[in-house]
């Protein structure tokens, strides 16, 4: 009987961090992507120049479908609060219920209404609405970010309520919610991730262009617009890392403990570059570790004091090593990004950034590290958290569905097989569209086809004939 | 903090709002839903590609009110969310899955021709029905009530899987596809017109069937609602919804035989409202039916009320611009693909 109960307890879990991971590599490249195609509209907009308009075609068919799929595998997140998370959904609900709540009123209809008018609305709408509607759009990610993350955030850092005798929790002050302790750090965090995840892929598909000598007018402006975020954005994504990190290890020290792979509280604590926390020993073996590197890094003193895992009992513990390798690969694919705009700036001074061979093929491996980054960062957030769904209030384990571990185990291999498959088509399209690349022969006539101006047109010159 | 229960009744407002937002899905998404239905039964393939660029620019918008519908049950009623997602755990996670092929068969379908766009056809046809039907039988479950102790579902696994609810499934895919041929009818021309005529003609037969079978059905699930509708001033009352309905249906019929193009779908819609009142009317106050009332159920009168002035102020703006969108893309569709 308990051996069951466990088991739904660590299905719901694994669906839910499936089903949740597949979600955000969507958002995570759309927010980004929606930014920047704004930009690059705004550009043809107030240039005129034709590449701009090439490029912006050419990726607002790869953000439909990115689009897409984070919608349908959004729809599925907001039901699964509810059905594997009933206990907590009717325990907190008072409280994050109403941010999700203004998340689809301010954030939902805005995007997917003037979605359609981005992708069906050209011809339709004057090229000032249309731009209109790519910023709405972009904002419209943005303002969803907002809320989620604070929904989040509220997860990590608690505040702002009072539990009431029938043990649910009752919200006392709406801004101590909505702005809890943590959130700032996360929303930028998340935003700037999202913003350095997209500028990965589009730096990596230029080079495949400049490597290849194809679309060599089109590559270069996007090249040089993804190595500006490289050079300016990434250096300020490990500041907001930081910062980030310090606020943990005030609110929530036991996860700072888990990413260092610290046992002891105290000070003059190690940095480890590599190691293997071992839960039974409580140590970190075959450790590879800069002295004092982590209490100078949390505190900024060789000698400062950092939290330790065992200021908790066992039970109060994330599962560590997932904590403190997931923070490894985040932090590691983070210098590596920074690594990625000091050379940019070196080539570009040299005069090489186009024509670097090397470097090009650097660019093209670095495409998908925004997305391991971005899950890796999540992972540690996430599991870091555990035991508890809402930190230090309501522990996991209290938080489930009363639902028959064989229904959840249903559901989950049904959400792997369709999820795989839907990534698997989306991915071949994406890589279709990527190969076919930005289109410079005059194909108006497929894409102004159906629209006004076209139909007007077509209806004088017919006339004349 | 501020709390505006001293003034209003706001889980009574909150339910109401909630139904309308699941209205609006069920007529919104409905249409859209239905054109899936029929999709594969369309003469040409250039009917389908008209059928689609029809709908493209609006399913994300209306899948939206959804998760308005979920998003403010969970806000305003955690309770109800949380002890309803559970017991309709599987129709619940099986719509999903269908409303995903749905959804991105839209966009994979714009980018393939040939042998790989029938696969999306078939997951656009596929999704649709699936969620169609998982919607009539979470709609069948709903009226039913579920099992609960506590604040928890108590029932069993397969409790949602019976005979009442296949029948509402049965009946809101052929109610889907109704306000699909009349879409369809409104906003195509020619052959593929000529055809969502028919096509509504058929469909409209087994729409009155099913109505007749579940309006006929439901006292018998609680006598709470036979006494209800059959208690002597009510009848009087309640008498104009079986009598509209008659009458749209009858003009309706007679619309499909003409050359009307925005009636019928009008109809639909009124069809559509008539059946949700009625249900609406029979299990008020509950928002899990015999269990919780929305009063039981209301969240924090603090958490109804910061929401309640997010719906007030952002609702009507929702509408304009939805509206602005459906205005954008008015007038008949075409064949082309758009990007
Ligand atoms: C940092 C950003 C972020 C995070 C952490 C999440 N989402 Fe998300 N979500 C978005 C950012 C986003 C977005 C950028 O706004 C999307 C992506 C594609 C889209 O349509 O909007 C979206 C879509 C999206 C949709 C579809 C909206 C529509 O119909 O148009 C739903 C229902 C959700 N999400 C719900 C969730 C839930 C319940 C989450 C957590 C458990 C979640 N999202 C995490
Ligand atoms: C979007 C990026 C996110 C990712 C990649 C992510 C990842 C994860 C992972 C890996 C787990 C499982 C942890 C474990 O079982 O040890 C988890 C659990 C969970 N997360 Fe997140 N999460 C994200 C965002 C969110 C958000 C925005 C919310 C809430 C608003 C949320 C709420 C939860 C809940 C309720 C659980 C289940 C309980 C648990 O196992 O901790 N997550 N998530
Ligand atoms: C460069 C050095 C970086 C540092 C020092 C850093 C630091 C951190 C820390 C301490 C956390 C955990 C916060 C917590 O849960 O309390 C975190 C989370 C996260 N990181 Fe990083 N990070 C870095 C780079 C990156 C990069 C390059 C990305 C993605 C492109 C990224 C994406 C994320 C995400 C998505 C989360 C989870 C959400 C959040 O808690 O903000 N990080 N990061």
């Amino acid at each position: 009987m308990l051996g069951l109960e466990l088991d739904a307890v660590l299905l719901a879990r694994i669906q839910f961090a499936f089903t949740i991971s597949f979600h955000i590599v969507f958002p995570a490249f759309t927010i980004g992507l929606a930014s920047w195609l704004a930009v690059i509209e705004g550009l043809y907009l107030k240039t005129g120049e034709k590449r701009y308009e090439d490029i912006y075609r050419m990726w607002v068919k790869i953000f439909a479908v990115c689009f897409g799929m984070g919608v349908v595998s959004g729809v599925v997140m907001s039901y699964q609060f509810g059905t594997n998370w009933s206990v907590f959904s009717d325990k907190t609900g008072n409280v994050i219920g109403p941010l999700l709540g203004y998340e689809v009123l301010t954030a939902f209809f805005l995007e997917a209404s003037f979605l359609g008018i981005m992708l069906f609305g050209w011809g339709r709408v004057s090229k000032k609405m249309h731009f209109v509607s790519t910023v709405i759009v972009a904002v419209g990610t943005l303002i969803s970010a907002f809320w989620i993350l604070s929904a989040n955030s509220w997860m990590q850092t608690p505040q702002g309520f009072e539990i009431g005798d029938d043990g649910l929790l009752y919200p006392t002050n709406w801004i101590e919610i909505i702005f809890n302790p943590s959130f700032p750090y996360r929303f930028f965090h998340m935003v700037v991730a999202a913003y350095l995840t997209t500028a990965f892929v589009v730096g990596g598909v230029s080079a495949y262009y400049l490597w290849r000598g194809r679309h060599q007018k089109h590559a270069r402006i996007m090249f040089a617009m993804a190595m500006m975020m490289a050079v300016f954005v990434a250096p300020v994504q490990l500041l907001i890392g930081h910062a980030h990190g310090e606020n943990t290890m005030h609110y929530q020290p036991v996860k700072v403990a888990a990413m260092e792979g610290n046992w002891e509280r105290g000070g003059n604590k190690p940095l480890y570059l590599f190691g293997i926390p071992n839960e039974e020993t409580e140590t970190t073996d075959y450790g590879v570790k800069v002295p004092n590197g982590a209490s100078w890094v949390l505190t900024g003193q060789a000698d400062g004091e950092i939290p330790g895992l065992k200021d908790v009992a066992k039970e109060d513990r994330p599962p560590v090593i997932w904590v403190f390798w997931s923070f490894r690969v985040m932090v590691g694919l983070g210098m590596a990004m920074i690594l990625t705009g000091v050379c940019a700036a070196v080539l570009f001074f040299r005069k090489r950034l186009f024509t670097s061979r090397l470097f090009q093929l650097w660019c093209m491996a670095m495409t998908p590290s925004g997305f391991i980054a971005l899950l890796a960062g999540w992972f540690v957030t996430e599991i870091g958290r555990q035991p508890y769904t809402a930190y230090g209030v309501i522990r996991t384990s209290e938080s489930i569905s009363p639902v028959a571990a064989e229904q959840v185990a249903i559901s989950l291999i049904l959400f792997i097989i369709v999820y795989t498959l839907i990534f698997g088509a989306g991915s071949y399209y994406i890589l279709k569209l990527i190969g076919k690349g930005p289109s410079v022969k005059k194909d108006k006539g497929a894409y102004y086809g159906h629209t006004m101006e076209a139909s007007v047109t077509k209806k004088l010159t017919t006339k004349d004939s | 903090m501020f709390d505006f229960s001293t003034w209003i009744d706001l889980p009574l407002i909150w339910g109401g709002l909630i139904a309308t937002a699941v209205f609006l899905y069920v007529f919104l998404d409905g249409f859209d839903l239905g054109c899936g239905i029929l999709f594969p039964f369309a003469p040409s393939d250039q009917c389908r590609n008209k059928i689609m660029n029809s709908i493209a620019p609006f399913w994300d918008g209306n899948e939206t009110w959804l998760v308005l519908g979920g998003g403010g049950l969970f806000a305003a009623f955690p309770v109800a969310y949380a002890v309803l997602m559970p017991a309709l755990y599987m129709p619940v996670i099986l719509m999903l899955i269908g409303l995903i092929f749905r959804g991105v068969a839209f966009e994979f379908r714009f980018k393939t021709d040939g042998r790989d766009r029938r696969y999306w056809d078939i997951a656009f046809h596929g999704g649709s029905l699936l969620a169609a039907f998982m919607q009539g039988m979470i709609l069948g479950n709903f009226v039913q009530g579920v099992t609960v102790e506590g604040r928890s579902f108590a029932g069993g696994a397969l409790d949602w899987a019976n005979g009442f609810a296949v029948v509402t499934g049965i009946a809101v895919i052929f109610g889907y596809a109704l306000l699909g041929a009349t879409w369809l009818i409104m906003k195509t021309d020619k052959q593929t017109q000529d055809w969502a005529r028919k096509a509504a003609r058929y469909v409209v037969f087994f729409v009155f069937i099913g109505m007749v079978i579940v309006s006929i059905s439901m006292p018998f699930i609680d006598p709470r609602i036979s006494d209800l509708w059959f208690s002597v001033p009510n009848i009087f009352f309640l008498l104009p919804i079986p009598l509209c309905t008659a009458i749209a249906f009858i003009m309706l019929w007679r619309d499909l035989h003409s050359a009307r193009e925005c009636r019928p779908f009008l109809l639909s819609i009124a069809l559509f409202f008539l059946a949700y009142l009625g249900i609406g009317i029979s299990l008020f106050p509950w928002i899990v039916p015999f269990s919780f009332t929305v009063w039981d159920a209301a969240a924090a009168s603090t958490s109804q009320s910061l929401l309640l002035v997010g719906a007030l102020v952002f609702l009507p703006i929702i509408l304009i611009y939805t509206a602005y969108s459906y205005y954008i893309f008015r007038g008949k569709s075409d064949e082309h693909s758009h990007y």
